[in-house]
């Protein structure tokens, strides 16, 4: 174990092994900028950035060994507090792991709610990093004008849910409970907010100019080294790659709406930016389709109240607002998950900051880390 | 591109390969010896598993299984591979220069479960601090004071 002052002690940082000229500086643990708990060492020569080292392990609460003390309708919980901002995904992938060992057939009514409550996740999601990327970059009302929106989403989550942001919905067979009765008429209302306001969020900050001077050609991630570095998400889709998962391995309802995969090829931070803003659209375009249609009938389909896995492993893929979360769950029989295994998308497109702005300037480090979209604790978990 | 073909190409480098079917992608089980040589192979063509997605390890006690989930972006295949690790002295060739998602990946299994993956660039804890002792997630850690048990 560790005593206090080892907690307290700085990182080791080697001075005497930096060339000439170089200069080591930490961004985080806490700053602005990572939006969390992260902890860059940055090495410097004058602005140019020679490398970057994430120190992880700020918010790390070990949940893959805290789950295996859990059952399985307890363990779902916990994964509200990985990417808190992807909450009803987490809940939906692992929801969709134990039905999927388990062989439940889950009504068609809980199928469309869970991928409306995912899809207006995402947008809630999206808007978030909306903002705060214009914040990084120094534009402060942006973040006002996405939180607009986000509140609303937020207001139906509450009542629904009974919480706006760790909501805890999904469960084995379907959702907790059934919707408000004023759901579907919010949710209407929603989109017709968002369309129109979402042309504002082009005028104000995709139209920029010089916004665009700080995005395009910035930390650029090629199509090869993006799935050598096992990116996913906006990150991945904006170099190009068709990674969306809802698309390539479709899940509940999904292979019955119509919507795009988002791909832009140029790998920039720009690139990356547009995957997210046109994303959003996609979203309302599944949300218009489902919500008029949501067919009567259970929203949950009744299950044992203690759930055994059969021994074997599992392995469930979703895509949340950040890339693709895999659950995989080894099972010996018992009421716990013998060993889980949580693959974050943040995880993996962390890893390629370094090779990104390596050669960039400091202020570039920024937005390209903006554009990544890290939610800290889906990273250290 | 089906599981067939992957068996025999893998027979082909590896003849004590074992396979296993019953879940849902083809379950390869081999020698952590022969791990990296396979690796380089699967990751060209013709198969071109280009993307792994998942690294992990499981600890059974008596031994420790290292469990690499790959993909082809290509071909939309998905596999398994499975490779034995001592539990006393685990260790394994480590897959950086084939694919460089594993450098975080390992650095965690390394970090969590203890398993030294030969010639990682820099292979040192990655979530928990430097001094920490023990590797928390195999199952005969204990820590009376900070672990929840329920």
């Amino acid at each position: 174990m560790y005593s206090q002052t080892e907690i307290l002690k700085e990182p080791e940082i080697n001075s005497s092994n930096s060339a000439e000229g170089e200069l080591v500086i930490n961004i985080g643990p806490q700053h602005p900028a990572t939006h969390g708990v992260l902890h860059l060492v940055v090495t410097l020569n004058g602005e140019t950035v020679k490398k970057v080292e994430p120190h992880l392990g700020y918010i790390h609460r070990s949940i893959e060994k805290m789950c295996e003390s859990l059952s399985y309708r307890q363990f779902i919980y916990v994964t509200s507090r990985m990417d808190y901002l992807s909450a009803h995904v987490n809940n939906h992938a692992c929801a969709m792991t134990v039905e999927k060992a388990m062989q439940i057939e889950v009504p068609t009514r809980a199928q469309y709610i869970r991928v409306i409550m995912d899809e207006l996740t995402r947008i809630a999601s999206h808007e978030l990093w909306w903002g705060a990327l214009a914040m990084d970059l120094g534009a402060f009302t942006p973040f006002f004008y996405a939180f607009r929106e986000r509140e609303t989403i937020n207001d139906i989550m509450e009542q629904t849910c009974g919480a706006r942001l760790t909501m805890n919905y999904m469960v084995p067979g379907g959702v907790m409970a059934d919707i408000h009765p004023s759901f579907q008429q919010k949710v209407k209302d929603f989109i017709k907010l968002f369309k129109s306001n979402i042309d504002e969020y082009d005028e104000l900050v995709t139209g920029s100019v010089i916004f665009q001077s700080r995005m395009k050609g910035v930390g650029c991630l090629s199509k090869e080294d993006a799935i050598s570095y096992g990116c996913t998400g906006p990150v991945a889709r904006g170099s190009g790659v068709h990674c969306d998962i809802r698309k390539i391995y479709p899940y509940e309802i999904y292979k019955q709406v119509e919507f795009n995969e988002i791909i832009e090829t140029a790998g920039d931070s720009f690139s990356r930016y547009l995957v997210r803003i046109k994303e959003m659209k996609e979203s309302i375009k599944i949300i218009e389709q489902l919500i008029d249609n949501i067919p009567e009938g259970d929203y949950q389909a009744k299950t044992k109240a203690v759930l055994k896995l059969p021994k074997g492993e599992f392995y469930t893929r979703v895509e949340t607002a950040r890339g693709e979360l895999g659950v995989y769950i080894v099972s010996e029989g018992g009421t716990t998950p013998y060993r889980i295994k949580f693959r974050s998308p943040g995880f993996s497109n962390l890893s390629a900051l370094d090779h990104m702005v390596r050669g960039s300037k400091i202020g570039d480090l920024m937005a390209t880390m903006g554009t990544l979209d890290l939610v800290i604790p889906d990273i250290d978990r | 591109m089906t599981n067939e073909e992957v068996k025999e190409f893998v027979l082909g480098i590896h003849p004590s390969a074992v396979f296993d079917e019953t879940g849902e992608w083809l379950n390869i089980q081999i020698d952590a010896a022969e791990w990296k040589r396979l690796a380089k192979l699967l990751r060209n063509a013709p198969f071109n598993f280009d993307y792994l997605f998942c690294l992990t390890c499981i600890d059974w006690k008596t031994f420790m299984t290292m469990v690499y989930h790959l993909s082809s972006t290509t071909h939309r295949h998905t596999i398994v591979i499975k490779a034995k690790v001592d539990r006393a002295d685990a260790r394994i060739e480590s897959v950086v220069d084939v694919w460089k998602t594993a450098e975080f990946h390992e650095r965690e299994v390394y970090d969590l479960f203890g398993v030294h993956f030969t010639n990682h660039p820099d292979l040192r804890r990655l979530i928990l601090t430097d001094d920490f002792e023990g590797y928390p997630l195999r199952k005969d850690y204990d820590d009376p004071v900070n672990m929840i048990k329920l």
